[in-house]
C-alpha cells in the first residue's frame, strides 16, 4: 500500500464512526418499555379508539382534540362503538390513563419523545416532583 | 444510453423494490425484510467500502497530479497560495477537509453561455449545483445522526439536542422535522437538475438516477411514515434495537410502510460500494485534491521503474584514470 499508515488510520476511524450504534449498546441492556395499564384501564377494554389505532396515532387525536376544543369549542368526540366522549386530556385521558410515568413515560422515554402536553396541563399528582 | 432508458430503467428498478417488499410483507416475510436483508446489506456495506478503499491504496501515485489554483511555492521572494497549491502535508489536508465540509470545487462551477446575436461565448458562476448538493449532503447528515435515537439506548444527548434544533419551529405532533423535509425538497431539486439541463440528461446514466429515486423514496417513506400513516414506533425501535444488539426479534404490528423504508435503505447500503456513492470514501483519496504539490523541492520516484544500472563519474575515472593520464587528460583524483 501507498501512505498505507495514512489511509488505514482513516479507515479504521471512518468504520469506527460508521459502527457506532454497534458499539454504543454494547454492555447496555436496554430496558424495554412496559407500560402499565391502571385496573380502571384494563376494565374499559377499549380506549376512545382501538388500541392499535391508539398506539400510532394518539398524538394525532390528542392534536385535534386540542385544535377542537381550544379553537372549535366543541367538547363532545365520538369514539369506537359510537361512544361519546368529553375532549379533554385532564378528565379524560387522565381519568383512566392516571399513571403518567409508568403509562405515558415508559414509551416516550424509550422512543426519546418529549410531548410538551405537561407545559400547559397539570401533570398527575403521581407523577409530580420526580422528573 | 437514451434518456428514456436511463430514467425509465433507474425509475422502474425502485418501484419494482417496493413491490417487492410490500409483497413480501404481505407473504409475513417480516423476518426476511427486518433482519436478513439489513443484516446482509451492512456486511456488503462495510466489506464492499474496505475492499474498494484497500484496492485505491495498493495502486500506485507515482506523480504529483494536485489540481491547483494558486500560485506554486517556489523561491523564496515569490508569494505563494498555500492552500490552492499546498506544499505541506497539512496544507493538502486543510484543502481535502475544506473540499469535504465546503464542497469548495463545486463552488467553481460556471456555466457556458452562448449569446443571442453573436458567436459570443461567456461563461458564468453558477452556484445552484453547490447550493443543492451542500443542502442536500447536509440535510441526509442530520436525517441520519437523527435516526441514532433508533439505535440507541439511551439516546446520546447530541441526538436530542439535534432533535431539539431540527424540530424548532414546533409545527404538528409529532413535530415537523425540518431535515427530513429539506433532504426531500434538495433531491428532488437535483433531480430535476438532471432532467432539465440538456447536457448533464444526456450524459446521465440510470447509475445516475438510481441512487436519486432511491433516496426519494426512503425520504418520502420516512416523511409518510412519521407524519401521515403512522407506525408503532416503540415496536420499530424495538426492532432496529434488536438489530445493532445482536439479537434480532420482529415485533407484531409494524405497518408495511416501515419495511418499505428500511428495505429501500438496505439496498441503498447494499449497492453504495458498487456504485458512485463510494466518492464518500473517494473524496479523501483523490490525488488531484489531497497530494501536497511539492514536485520542485522533493523527488517522486515511480515505483514500477526499473532499477537502472548507472555508471558514475568516478567510477569511470576509477575505470580510466591510467589511460587518461597517458592521454594527458585531467583527472579529478590522482
Amino acid at each position: 500500500m501507498y501512505d498505507g499508515g495514512k489511509i488505514l488510520t482513516g479507515l479504521i476511524l471512518g468504520v469506527v464512526l460508521l459502527t457506532f450504534p454497534f458499539w454504543y449498546n454494547l454492555g447496555r441492556a436496554a430496558k424495554m418499555p412496559e407500560p402499565e395499564l391502571t385496573a380502571k384501564a384494563k376494565q374499559a377494554k377499549y380506549c376512545v379508539e382501538p388500541k392499535s389505532y391508539m398506539k400510532a396515532y394518539h398524538m394525532d387525536l390528542l392534536n385535534k382534540w386540542r385544535d377542537e376544543v381550544v379553537r372549535g369549542g366543541s367538547r363532545i368526540y365520538v369514539g369506537f362503538k359510537a361512544k361519546e366522549y368529553d375532549m379533554s386530556l385532564q378528565n379524560t385521558c387522565l381519568k383512566c390513563h392516571e399513571n403518567k410515568k409508568k403509562f405515558c413515560d415508559e414509551c416516550h422515554n424509550f422512543a426519546d419523545v418529549k410531548p410538551y402536553c405537561w407545559e400547559c396541563h397539570l401533570e398527575p399528582k403521581e407523577a409530580k416532583g420526580e422528573k | 444510453m437514451s434518456f428514456n432508458f436511463s430514467f425509465y430503467f433507474a425509475l422502474f428498478t425502485v418501484v419494482g423494490l417496493i413491490a417487492v417488499v410490500l409483497i413480501g410483507v404481505g407473504a409475513h416475510l417480516q423476518f426476511l425484510f427486518g433482519v436478513v436483508i439489513p443484516y446482509l446489506a451492512v456486511l456488503i456495506f462495510f466489506v464492499g467500502l474496505l475492499y474498494r478503499v484497500v484496492k485505491w491504496a495498493r495502486s500506485p501515485v507515482p506523480f504529483r497530479i494536485p489540481t491547483t489554483c494558486g500560485q506554486q511555492k517556489s523561491l523564496p521572494w515569490i508569494k505563494y497560495n498555500k492552500l490552492e497549491s499546498p506544499f505541506t502535508n497539512f496544507w493538502a489536508a486543510v484543502r481535502v477537509a475544506l473540499e469535504v465540509l465546503c464542497f469548495r470545487s463545486l463552488f467553481r462551477n460556471t456555466k457556458v453561455v452562448l449569446t443571442k446575436g453573436g458567436p459570443k461565448l461567456s461563461y458564468f458562476s453558477d452556484k445552484w449545483l453547490w447550493l443543492g448538493a451542500i443542502v442536500f449532503h447536509y440535510s441526509f447528515l442530520v436525517v441520519l445522526l437523527r435516526h441514532l435515537r433508533f439505535f440507541t439506548q439511551p439516546v446520546p444527548s447530541f441526538v436530542q439536542l439535534l432533535e431539539k434544533v431540527d424540530g424548532f419551529f414546533e409545527i404538528g405532533v409529532p413535530g415537523l422535522f425540518v431535515s427530513g423535509v429539506v433532504l426531500f425538497v434538495a433531491v428532488t431539486y437535483l433531480l430535476l437538475r438532471r432532467i432539465t439541463i440538456p447536457q448533464l440528461r444526456y450524459i446521465s446514466l440510470p447509475a445516475d438516477y438510481f441512487p436519486l429515486f432511491t433516496i426519494m423514496a426512503i425520504a418520502f417513506t420516512g416523511i409518510l411514515m412519521r407524519y401521515f400513516f403512522k407506525v408503532d414506533i416503540v415496536a420499530v425501535k424495538k426492532l432496529t434495537l434488536s438489530l445493532v444488539t445482536f439479537h434480532p426479534e420482529v415485533p407484531e404490528g409494524i405497518g408495511g410502510l416501515f419495511y418499505v423504508h428500511i428495505f429501500l435503505v438496505s439496498v441503498l447500503f447494499a449497492y453504495f460500494p458498487f456504485s458512485k456513492l463510494m466518492h464518500m470514501a473517494g473524496v479523501f483519496l483523490s490525488p488531484t485534491r489531497n497530494l501536497p504539490n511539492n514536485s520542485r523541492a522533493a523527488r517522486h520516484i515511480n515505483p514500477w521503474n526499473p532499477v537502472v544500472k548507472v555508471h558514475t563519474y568516478e567510477e569511470y575515472e576509477d575505470e580510466f584514470r591510467e589511460k587518461m593520464k597517458a592521454a594527458g587528460i585531467p583527472v579529478e583524483k590522482e
